[in-house]
């Protein structure tokens, strides 16, 4: 279809659509903004980690355990590397993780569930129990576990310490957690009169899926979306923290805490940076995650229409 | 129906849909026969209940569990749709039968403009490029009758009045200038001055395109301003059938006498509005015999047994006009005390 712009001649206002609103009302919102900054000042920041002066993997012993400081401004660690460098391209690891980890658990996450929702029956009686399988599996287990012999076995694709590792596995436990949720949207709306309007001009199912419901259904997707990043940069924190993750030298904020943790006493700025990362962008996601969530209450929507 | 040469357009012969709930078997659609011939105007009426969408939805294919089409042969143009795979129900639909419901703001998407919704007729049936589906889906809104079309289809439903949203509705039923249209309580949820609009607008559209319409209501003047035919469902059952003006003029069943009395006449003065006592039966608990016998007045006064003992038939007791009553009928035992 021809977009706005495409209409000449517009002498009103032209009408409100469903993004607008959503966007103004979340504009709104105190906490979603303040999470939207620093997650914008964050996502910069990693993205600019190349800037630094310092590098974040070449040692310089003779540096080593230097306090927070006008040339190192978040200290060094053990080996003299800069913290704040190491701990902004630990940064790039823990987002790339956690948006890859939410893309991956959406493209499986999305179609089982709408299938599971739409079609009921068999299908989602086979479906639900696939989707119950892979929630009861101890996750931390599974991960170390998958981990470990992915680092055995040696795979060409898949290195046991790569970003991409760590986000399958994650997201291979994670999608199930969005089924379920989508599963929960088509129930609700498939019952809706204007799904039975589009069966009766003809539309087919597949057709009826993707655009009658799942662009009804997208609020509570997206938001679990913005709380599955945060939950994923947990994750792989937790996972490389316990050694399984991202392997050094390789920074990650997971590593980092886990080197830091001998020094906790003498040398505190090692573990103190990474943590507030970690800190800071999961509460700015939350957020987020909160803010898009109001935005899209349908009982508000409905009834600030003529706001 | 009258007996046209060619063939009917759609043919009913005894559609029975049931719907297995928890409660019972709720049988709906009972044993209902009738035609539509093309261009003509079928109205279906009948109080709440009494199974009117659930024959609509039966048509389209469009019954789901619990609910089910039990028996019956659905006849569009000489094909039995209960036969037919799939696929080509959903090229029938929208393309040569299409139906339009009540409520016109819940019928539409709300997060899709008004034209995409419009266009999307012609993605599923046409093979048309982006620009010719805008420029048909504007021509096609002006043509119901909203005003700046080219505005209005970017519209959200939203931000329409359920007039225009149902002309909007009317547009895609009638995009692919269909056969046949259902129209199910199209002015029900519908301010008067509105209804009269949309009414007129169907009228006229079906004038141009010729397309059949079986308009279901509850309203009788509503009947009485549109139909061609009419036929009058109770509790799952067709209880009388006739042509609009032979139906008004000669009600023969006590149900349809019942709700042409109650319709208060401008000018006359009333005490007490006439009502047809009792209420409507519990479909999966179903009288023994005629469905109306419980409320019916007329089997009280003439004493007669047989209403609670068996259901009749349809039966033709003047051309063109059939009933299902035994005041009308005989059998061995019963002589029927209202021959005309």
């Amino acid at each position: 279809m021809p977009r706005k712009a495409d209409v000449k001649n517009k002498t009103m206002k032209s009408p409100e659509t469903m993004i607008s609103l959503v966007w103004r009302r979340f504009r709104r919102h105190p906490g979603a903004m303040f999470g939207a900054v620093i997650l914008t000042i964050l996502v910069i920041s990693v993205l600019l980690a190349g800037l630094s002066p310092h590098d974040p993997e070449i040692s310089d012993i003779k540096n080593r355990f230097q306090p927070p400081s006008w040339t190192y401004l978040f200290g060094t660690d053990g080996l003299g590397r800069d913290v704040l460098v190491r701990v902004l391209y630990g940064g790039r690891v823990s987002l790339t993780v956690g948006f890859l980890v939410v893309g991956i658990s959406l493209s499986i996450g999305v179609p089982i569930g709408s299938a599971a929702g739409y079609f009921g029956g068999w299908v989602d009686n086979f479906l639900s129990k696939v989707i119950d399988a892979t929630l009861s599996l101890p996750a931390l287990m599974f991960m170390i576990l998958l981990a470990a012999i992915l680092r055995e076995i040696d795979l060409p694709i898949l290195k046991s310490d790569s970003k991409i590792t760590i986000a399958v596995v994650l997201g291979v436990l994670s999608w199930p957690t969005v089924a379920r949720l989508v599963r929960a949207v088509f129930f609700t709306f498939r019952e809706m009169e204007y799904v039975t309007a589009a069966k009766a001009l003809g539309a087919s199912d597949l057709r009826i899926i993707i655009r009658e419901i799942l662009p009804n259904g997208l609020g509570p997707i997206i938001v679990e979306s913005t709380l599955g990043v945060g939950y994923a940069i947990m994750e792989e924190s937790t996972l490389s923290f316990l050694g399984f993750g991202i392997m050094p030298p390789t920074p990650s904020w997971g590593n980092l805490l886990d080197n830091a943790q001998e020094h906790l006493a003498e040398y505190p700025w090692l573990a103190i940076f990474p943590g507030l990362m970690i800190f800071l962008t999961i509460i700015s996601i939350n957020f987020i995650g909160d803010g898009v969530r109001d935005a899209l209450d349908p009982y508000k929507i409905l009834t600030q229409i003529d706001e | 129906m009258t007996e046209h040469s060619d063939q009917f357009l759609l043919e009913i012969r005894g559609l029975k849909t049931y719907f297995y709930t928890d409660d019972g078997v709720v049988k709906a659609v009972d044993g209902v026969d009738f035609n539509v011939n093309r261009g003509e105007i079928l109205g279906l009426v009948g109080e709440s209940g009494c199974g009117k969408s659930v024959t609509a939805l039966s048509i389209m294919q469009l019954i789901r569990k619990p609910g089910k089409i039990v028996e019956g042969k659905i006849s569009f143009d000489s094909v039995n749709l209960r036969e037919l795979p799939l696929e080509d129900i959903q090229e029938i639909r929208g393309n040569r039968i299409s139906m339009i419901f009540q409520q016109p703001q819940t019928s539409l998407n709300p997060v899709i403009t008004v034209g995409d919704q419009l266009a999307e007729v012609f993605e599923i049936h046409a093979d048309l490029n982006d620009e010719e589906m805008w420029e048909k889906s504007v021509e096609l809104l002006r043509t119901v009758g909203i005003a700046d079309p080219e505005q209005k289809a970017l519209a959200y439903p939203h931000e329409m009045s359920g007039g225009q949203a149902q002309r909007v509705m009317i547009a895609m039923g009638l995009a692919m200038s269909p056969e046949l249209l259902i129209a199910d309580e199209p002015t029900t949820a519908l301010d008067v001055t509105i209804q009269a609009q949309i009414l007129d607008l169907m009228r006229d559209l079906r004038n141009e395109l010729g397309t059949a319409v079986i308009l279901i209501t509850h309203d009788l003047g509503v009947i009485a301003e549109m139909a061609d035919w009419v036929a009058v469902m109770y509790a799952g059952q067709i209880v009388e059938q006739a042509g609009v003006v032979p139906l008004f003029d000669n009600p023969f069943h006590p149900y349809t006498r019942g709700l042409i009395n109650s319709i208060p006449v401008l000018g006359e003065t009333k005490h007490r509005l006439a009502d047809i006592d009792g209420v409507v039966p519990n479909l999966v608990d179903l009288p023994k015999g005629c469905n109306f016998a419980p409320r019916c007045k007329a089997r009280e006064k003439y004493g007669l047994s047989i209403c609670e003992e068996i259901n009749p038939d349809l039966d033709e007791i003047m051309p063109n006009h059939t009933v299902r009553c035994w005041l009308y009928q005989d059998t061995e035992d019963h002589k029927a005390p209202l021959k005309p």
